[in-house]
């Protein structure tokens, strides 16, 4: 093992003391910009408030609305008038209008016994008292009074609250139960997406899938105006809940606003282009005030653009792909001739050379070095503004987006909403897949 | 058409002149038979695509083209000088204090700080969705950061986490930011936050994306000699990765800062607050002045913004080019 003495160390220090003597910004800048971020945070969850907003937030929802996503509920009401006892179900009920659920069963002594889930958490309506059975315990209702009222069992467990005039049980996921003197409201949850097929109006709702299908096949037709096919597709395409058909074409028309939009625009910038590269047009104006231009299309934004198209146009898909085709001019115009200026002049000289024409210097000596970067730029902007466009939607400029919005606004339709989202997804990453494989075999291996 | 379609496909090498000539017209034949079919593809695909759009659109596009600027002539103020006073919350003299109801009455929005000293409304609303944009950077920088070494190949230690991660970045990515950000506005009632998180997670997708690819493209030579001395896996990127790609870090989370202003501006459209929401709102309602106001201070503060970001990116990097991603 060497030693150093003090004396080498002192030239080594000498040699070298950039590394050693190290100014104060290259040695503290680092925690400087941490401290200052660190400091931006505090300042910006002040800012935000953020301590009340947490606070205040609605935690709970976080469950029922993930949990709406993949469910649907029915909620039965059983109104108690005299001697009757009579079930009301709502309109557009998932289970159709007239349904006789196996969950509510009719007992000898005239009393209903719902299951909210199972047996173990259920209730059975008499026409004097509401028993609730549910987390191991039964707790009768007296509901002749003026207000509901809990007989015996004192206090109440955790999981009912009493109202002024109600009180409600909560089951958990299964749903809850909602007692007042008259009337006993039940919300009973399922898992999955109900009437997702064909919706409660259709004649083929609540049949299993292989008489849905004989009948298709070889039943006798239900409409005598149309085959039962396509009675069945008209049913599916207009189904009420779920609306496939509106939803595909918003779909569809997000895909052809990016579509149109990107196409348009890079059909605009690439003349464009050339006029703003410095290498190929060497006027400095023209390219100064076309980069500007360009810069000026971007930062106005697709918002403002789509705003002003569809008040032009009026809500819908053409508004969408303008707003798109001049975000894209920009974006793409400036792509193009930034990828114009980096190529190389030797082409360009050569086919000069020859004494070709401007055109076919362009042609031969510009056009062939560029294409890879034109294509592979279009088609990423395409796939990105397929992704963007469900935004510029919601201000009404067409696509999937408003649907997407209003459907999230009721606050009721979560489910529609997730299968929105799913669509998106599933169009997202085929775009994804079909561009990079376009690209690669495009570009030949490079892949971005 | 491929590159390898263009290539003459030989199964025997021509002998003569003349064979070697028919094999390049044939060439030449094929790729333009390829691109022909291609263009009029694409031809066809747009044209039926423009009828598409203009058949589902609300006004047909030659009906409505006369009228394209209808909307713009109706915004345009009837007194240019509004457009500062609304910039500023001053009073204004068309519609006298409270009397021309809100489309003149600009102090109604003043924001008072400090005795008489106030920030107009719309300051107060662009640096809401400058904060926004810059929180919702943050975040997706500070997070990306750690999920982009477990994304890239060469530094990930197990595929399956370098998998996993990639399908998170890829489904953040792609996860409609109305839907967060709806999502996001029930829970935690309207206002900004609710676009943080949405802006948040989708800048965890891009950013991630882009920070594994240029961990993907880095020297592995300090990777190697932190191995050999026996490093663990933290040390590893820390000092053999990480001083690397951090000019390249900064300079794309700058790029992504910029995108994030204007996304902030959009989220606040539907209903994250902010600068977007009172555009939307001003421009719906037909407010002249107010609109060119806000358009101008968008306009500005995006620029600058830009501009900002490019002098930084430049000191940072130097003269590179970086692509726009979404």
């Amino acid at each position: 093992m060497s030693v150093i003495d003090a004396s080498r160390m002192q030239d080594i220090e000498a040699r070298y003391p950039e590394i050693l003597h190290r100014s104060f910004r290259q040695r503290f800048g680092a925690l400087m910009i941490f401290i200052g971020v660190i400091l931006y945070g505090f300042y910006a969850v002040w800012f935000f408030d953020l301590p009340k907003v947490i606070t205040e937030a609605h935690w709970e929802r976080v469950g029922i609305y993930l949990s709406e996503w993949v469910s649907y509920d029915v909620q039965p009401e059983f109104r108690i008038s005299g001697d009757t006892i009579s079930i009301k179900y709502p309109r557009f009920s998932p289970l159709g209008d007239n349904p006789h659920p196996d969950w509510v069963t009719n007992n000898p002594d005239g009393s209903l016994t719902v299951s909210v889930s199972g047996t173990s958490r259920a209730v059975t309506i008499t026409k004097t008292q509401a028993i609730l059975t549910a987390h191991g315990v039964t707790i009768p209702i007296d509901i002749t009074g003026d207000v509901p009222k809990v007989i015996g069992s004192e206090p109440v467990p955790a999981w009912m609250t009493v109202y002024d005039d109600n009180i409600l049980a909560d089951m958990g996921f299964a749903g809850n139960v909602s007692i007042s003197t008259d009337r006993v409201k039940i919300r009973k949850r399922f898992i999955g997406w109900a009437n997702f097929v064909f919706d409660t109006h259709s004649p083929f709702f609540d049949k299993p899938a292989s008489e849905v299908v004989s009948l298709i096949v070889s039943g006798p037709r239900l409409n005598p105006e149309e085959s039962n096919l396509s009675l069945a597709f008209d049913n599916v395409w207009n189904n009420g809940a779920w609306q496939h058909g509106d939803v595909w074409t918003k779909l569809f028309q997000t895909i052809v606003m990016a579509f149109l939009g990107t196409l348009l625009g890079s059909v605009v910038g690439f003349p464009l282009a050339f006029l703003a590269a410095r290498n190929i047009t060497p006027n400095r104006l023209l390219n100064q005030v076309l980069k500007r231009f360009f810069d000026f299309l971007r930062s106005v934004d697709m918002l403002i653009w789509a705003l002003f198209l569809t008040r032009a146009f009026g809500p819908g898909p053409l508004a969408g792909s303008g707003a798109i085709f001049l975000t894209e001019t920009g974006t793409l115009g400036k792509l193009y001739s930034e990828g114009l200026e980096n190529i190389d002049n030797k082409p360009r000289e050569g086919v000069k050379s020859t004494g070709s024409s401007t055109i076919l210097v362009h042609r031969y000596g510009i056009i062939p070095q560029i294409v890879p970067v034109i294509v592979s730029q279009t088609l990423y902007q395409w796939e990105s503004n397929v992704r963007g466009a469900t935004i510029i939607g919601a201000v009404g400029a067409g696509g999937i987006g408003l649907k997407l919005w209003e459907a999230m606004r009721t606050n009721a339709n979560w489910e529609n909403v997730a299968y929105m989202v799913l669509l998106i997804l599933i169009v997202v990453f085929l775009f994804d897949a079909a561009s990079n494989a376009l690209r690669t075999r495009l570009m030949g291996t490079q892949n971005r | 058409m491929t590159i390898a379609d263009t290539q003459p496909q030989m199964q025997t090498a021509p002998q003569t002149a003349r064979e070697i000539g028919d094999a390049w017209s044939r060439m030449v034949a094929r790729r333009r038979l390829y691109t022909g079919l291609g263009l009029a593809i694409l031809f066809i695909a747009f044209v039926s695509s423009v009828r598409f759009a203009d058949e589902s659109n609300a006004g047909h596009f030659f009906d409505r083209l006369p009228h394209l600027f209808d909307f713009l002539s109706w915004l345009i103020p009837k007194d240019w000088s509004d457009v500062y006073r609304a910039l500023f919350d001053l009073p204004s003299p068309n519609g006298a204090n409270g009397v021309g109801g809100e489309e003149f009455n600009f102090p109604l929005g003043r924001v008072y700080v400090w005795g008489n000293f106030y920030i107009p409304e719309y300051f107060e609303l662009m640096i809401i969705t400058i904060n926004v944009a810059l929180v919702s950077t943050i975040i997706g920088f500070v997070v990306a950061l750690p999920l982009s070494f477990f994304a890239a190949r060469n530094m990930s230690p197990s595929n399956p986490v370098r998998l996993v991660t990639k399908r998170i970045m890829e489904f953040l990515r792609a996860f409609p930011e109305i839907v967060i950000a709806g999502l996001f506005s029930a829970i935690l009632s309207i206002g900004p936050i609710a676009a943080i998180i949405a802006v948040g997670l989708h800048t965890i997708g891009a950013l991630g994306k882009l920070f594994y690819e240029v961990v993907e493209n880095i020297d592995m030579k300090p990777d190697e000699g932190m191995k050999a001395v026996g490093a663990s896996w933290t040390e590893r990127v820390r000092f053999g990765a990480l001083p690397q790609v951090m000019p390249n870090f900064m300079s794309y989370a700058l790029l992504r800062l910029e995108i994030n202003v204007r996304a902030s501006t959009i989220i606040g459209a539907v209903g994250g607050g902010g600068i977007g929401e009172e555009l939307k709102l001003s421009i719906s309602r037909g407010f002249g002045a107010k609109t060119v106001a806000l358009v101008l201070l968008l306009f500005i503060t995006i620029v600058a913004v830009d501009q900002f970001s490019a002098w930084l990116r430049r000191r940072l990097v130097g003269e590179h080019a970086f692509f726009l991603q979404h």
